[in-house]
């Protein structure tokens, strides 16, 4: 029996496919956005931070790298109302993103800010800079830049990550590829034109945050 | 409606979790093999080769394994074979695990100097005996790490397998939720289950990281 | 300056040379070698005799580590042959790649010990896989060797244990255990401390005394001077001059070497 594969009747879908790109990009932005803040803040607290609180930060991160996203995701989604939190499986998977990429983000920076010379920090502290002022101007901006590729990649396994958020029936690119399925009965090439366009937005993700980061966030 | 106590909801996922186990032995198992081949096939000096492994490998880590599984569950079907769960599962898992680990093994001997290629050569070593007595010794030792802390994210690859219908931790735990309506205690079994695997083998990579450094 | 023993040490015009009648152990024809558009071996002709000993000589980036690595086809070169031992260089034969190594050993500037095997493991590595020597005459040759390059007692050392000087006597020691008819020395003494030269030089002294046929691309001029039996002054892609070091060091013929030579006194 010949293998007969059928595009045509995915491509026909292509707003759908388009709308749900658009939502797995969105996801990614903003979780790149908090759990960037989240990763700094905590790297800080880390670093520099009481004892307790580091041991909170280091107990933050070695649960959320040391258990599955997906788990993660259903804990806050189906665990929390329990709580009496019920949230939007928008909200959830934002927050399952930002959290999760937070934890790897914190490790990445520190790595970044361990490196700094202790020289650099003297010669700040010496011209009277705040302790923050140290941190966010001479600390921060050659952390950021030493460490990016790995910041970077940490985003684009986040994005490729959130697929199982459709799980939750957010309506990102995995979702709106079963739903294509679901209708076309044609699995197989539903998912191949899924898959690739996954490919397609990690490609122009990576990109675009090579190109963004030198010029927005720390300089040539 | 019956009461479930804790311990019913740990025994269920310990006995779940063993299949957890069982997938991503099999899955680090199969990655080891196959990643080896396609490291030989890299190395061989032959472009074709080596760029088809290098977009090989871009297309496993550029793409969410979630998708990999079900091209795979869908496609083993469309290909004819009497698929399941558990066989998609292992398939699927095995390629991406592969991807990643010839890369890091890549890695690991483009760090080897290559004098240490050229040595051998000179000492009229054939390219097998080359690589198997001076670079791999040395590049596993680099490897060996990465290769470790990998095998945590191939145990986390597994819970994916639950979204195709293997149950696993993850799918019992889905399954246990619904059951219990306790879905904030079983999750966080579930999730300390992951831990207790996971944790050890991180620590684990990070000292080999550290002796080996 | 290094320190030689004033009963090894001969040169000048006088010098017996080494060379023996006969077929040239190592003929080199028309040879061109090129990356990309750049051309760096320009048409390399050369014959060695048995035993001979040759310097080579000449500016960076004017070929001679190219020609020299070319010899045991660690660059491939496009145009020309190479003989060595009656055996032709094929790159697309490994077979007939590996029977000419044998016969060609190779001293790095870096020495490339292989660092997880001990020194002794990495004089008798390939005596084993590819000799098949047996195991306790590989054992005995290997420090038989070792005592020749004065590091007997090293041969359970790891090779991180040992002074730049000592590693490169091992890679020394590495290359005879193959009983290799050709010696390639690249540039073996530009990565050791000024102190450690000596001790090396020596013994690739003791390797010309006996015979061996050597090629060494060097900057240690005044041993060139001593211990060569002609000296080949590349330039750009070319054998410029070749001649008896007397001859080469004391009347250069051409402005090039000439001006070569001076900028080493400077």
């Amino acid at each position: 029996m010949p293998l007969q594969l059928d595009f045509m009747s995915i491509l026909v879908q292509w707003p759908l496919l388009l709308r749900g790109a658009a939502w797995t990009i969105a996801l990614t932005a903003i979780a790149t956005l908090l759990g960037g803040m989240l990763g700094i803040v905590c790297a800080w607290a880390r670093a520099g931070g009481p004892r307790a609180l580091r041991w909170l930060v280091g107990g933050y991160v070695e649960i959320i790298r040391n258990t599955p996203f997906i788990v993660q995701l259903f804990f806050i989604f189906f665990g929390l109302p329990e709580l009496g939190i019920r949230l939007s499986p928008m909200t959830a998977s934002i927050l399952a993103m930002t959290v999760n990429l937070g934890a790897y983000a914190t490790e990445i920076l520190r790595a970044g800010i361990e490196a700094t010379p202790r020289g650099q920090i003297e010669a700040a502290e010496s011209l009277a800079l705040t302790k923050a002022q140290v941190f966010t101007r001479v600390v921060l901006p050659p952390a950021l830049k030493k460490v990016w590729p790995a910041l970077v990649s940490q985003i684009v396994i986040v994005m490729l990550g959130s697929a199982v958020c459709g799980q939750i029936s957010t309506e990102e690119l995995s979702y709106a590829t079963n739903l294509i399925q679901s209708r076309n009965f044609r699995a197989f090439e539903t998912y191949i034109v899924g898959t690739l366009s996954y490919l397609g937005l990690a490609i122009l993700v990576r990109n675009l945050l090579y190109w963004a980061g030198p010029r927005f966030l720390f300089g040539r | 409606m019956p009461e479930f106590t804790l311990w019913d909801i740990v025994r269920n996922l310990l006995l779940a979790a063993r299949w957890t186990v069982a997938l991503s032995f099999i899955a680090f198992l199969g990655g080891t093999v196959f990643g080896l081949l396609l490291l030989l096939m890299r190395l061989s000096g032959r472009r074709v080769l080596e760029r088809l492994v290098g977009i090989y490998v871009q297309l496993f880590q550029g793409t969410p394994l979630l998708m990999q599984l079900f091209l795979l569950y869908f496609g083993l079907a469309v290909m004819g074979v009497n698929t399941s769960a558990w066989l998609a599962a292992c398939v699927a898992l095995t390629l991406y695990a592969s991807a990643y680990l010839t890369e890091i093994w890549r890695g690991a001997v483009a760090a080897i100097p290559r004098g240490q290629w050229e040595a051998s050569a000179s000492l009229a070593l054939s390219f097998g005996q080359q690589f198997r007595h001076i670079i791999l010794p040395q590049a596993l030792r680099i490897a060996v790490a990465p290769t470790v802390g990998f095998l945590v994210q191939v145990v986390k690859g597994t819970a994916l397998a639950s979204v195709i219908g293997f149950v696993e931790l993850t799918k019992a735990g889905g399954m246990i939720a619904n059951v219990t309506y306790e879905p904030m205690l079983t999750y966080a079994c579930v999730a300390a289950m992951y831990f207790v695997l996971c944790f050890p083998i991180s620590l684990y990579a990070r000292a080999l990281e550290r002796k080996l450094a | 300056m290094i320190a030689v023993p004033e009963s090894v040490a001969k040169g000048g015009p006088s010098a017996e040379p080494h060379t023996q009648v006969g077929a040239p152990i190592l003929r080199i024809t028309a040879l061109r070698k090129s990356y990309g558009t750049h051309e760096v071996l320009r048409g390399i002709d050369l014959d060695v005799m048995r035993g001979e000993v040759l310097a080579i000589i000449g500016k960076s980036g004017s070929g001679k580590s190219t020609l020299l690595r070319c010899i045991n086809g660690l660059e491939v070169f496009q145009h020309g042959s190479l003989i060595v031992d009656g055996k032709h260089l094929l790159y697309d034969n490994p077979k007939a790649m590996r029977d000419l190594r044998q016969g060609v050993g190779m001293i790095f500037q870096n020495f490339n010990l292989f660092p997880h095997l001990s020194v002794g493991r990495n004089v008798m590595l390939a005596p084993h896989l590819v000799k098949k020597r047996p195991g306790a005459e590989n054992d005995a040759r290997a420090r038989q060797l070792l005592a020749r390059v004065g590091l007997a007692e090293k041969f359970d050392a790891m090779p991180d244990k040992l002074s730049g000087g000592q590693q490169q006597r091992v890679a020394i020691a590495r290359a005879l255990a193959m009983d290799p008819a050709i010696m390639l020395c690249d540039e073996i003494t530009s990565a050791l401390d000024p102190e450690l030269v000596g001790e090396v030089l020596r013994v690739v002294e003791s390797l010309a005394d006996e015979g061996m046929t050597l090629l060494m691309v060097t900057h240690e001029m005044s041993f060139a001077r001593k211990v060569a039996d002609r000296v080949i002054f590349m330039h750009q892609g070319l054998v410029h001059e070749i001649g008896p070091p007397a001859e080469l060091f004391g009347a250069p013929r051409t402005p090039e070497l000439r001006q070569f030579l001076s900028s080493l006194h400077d």
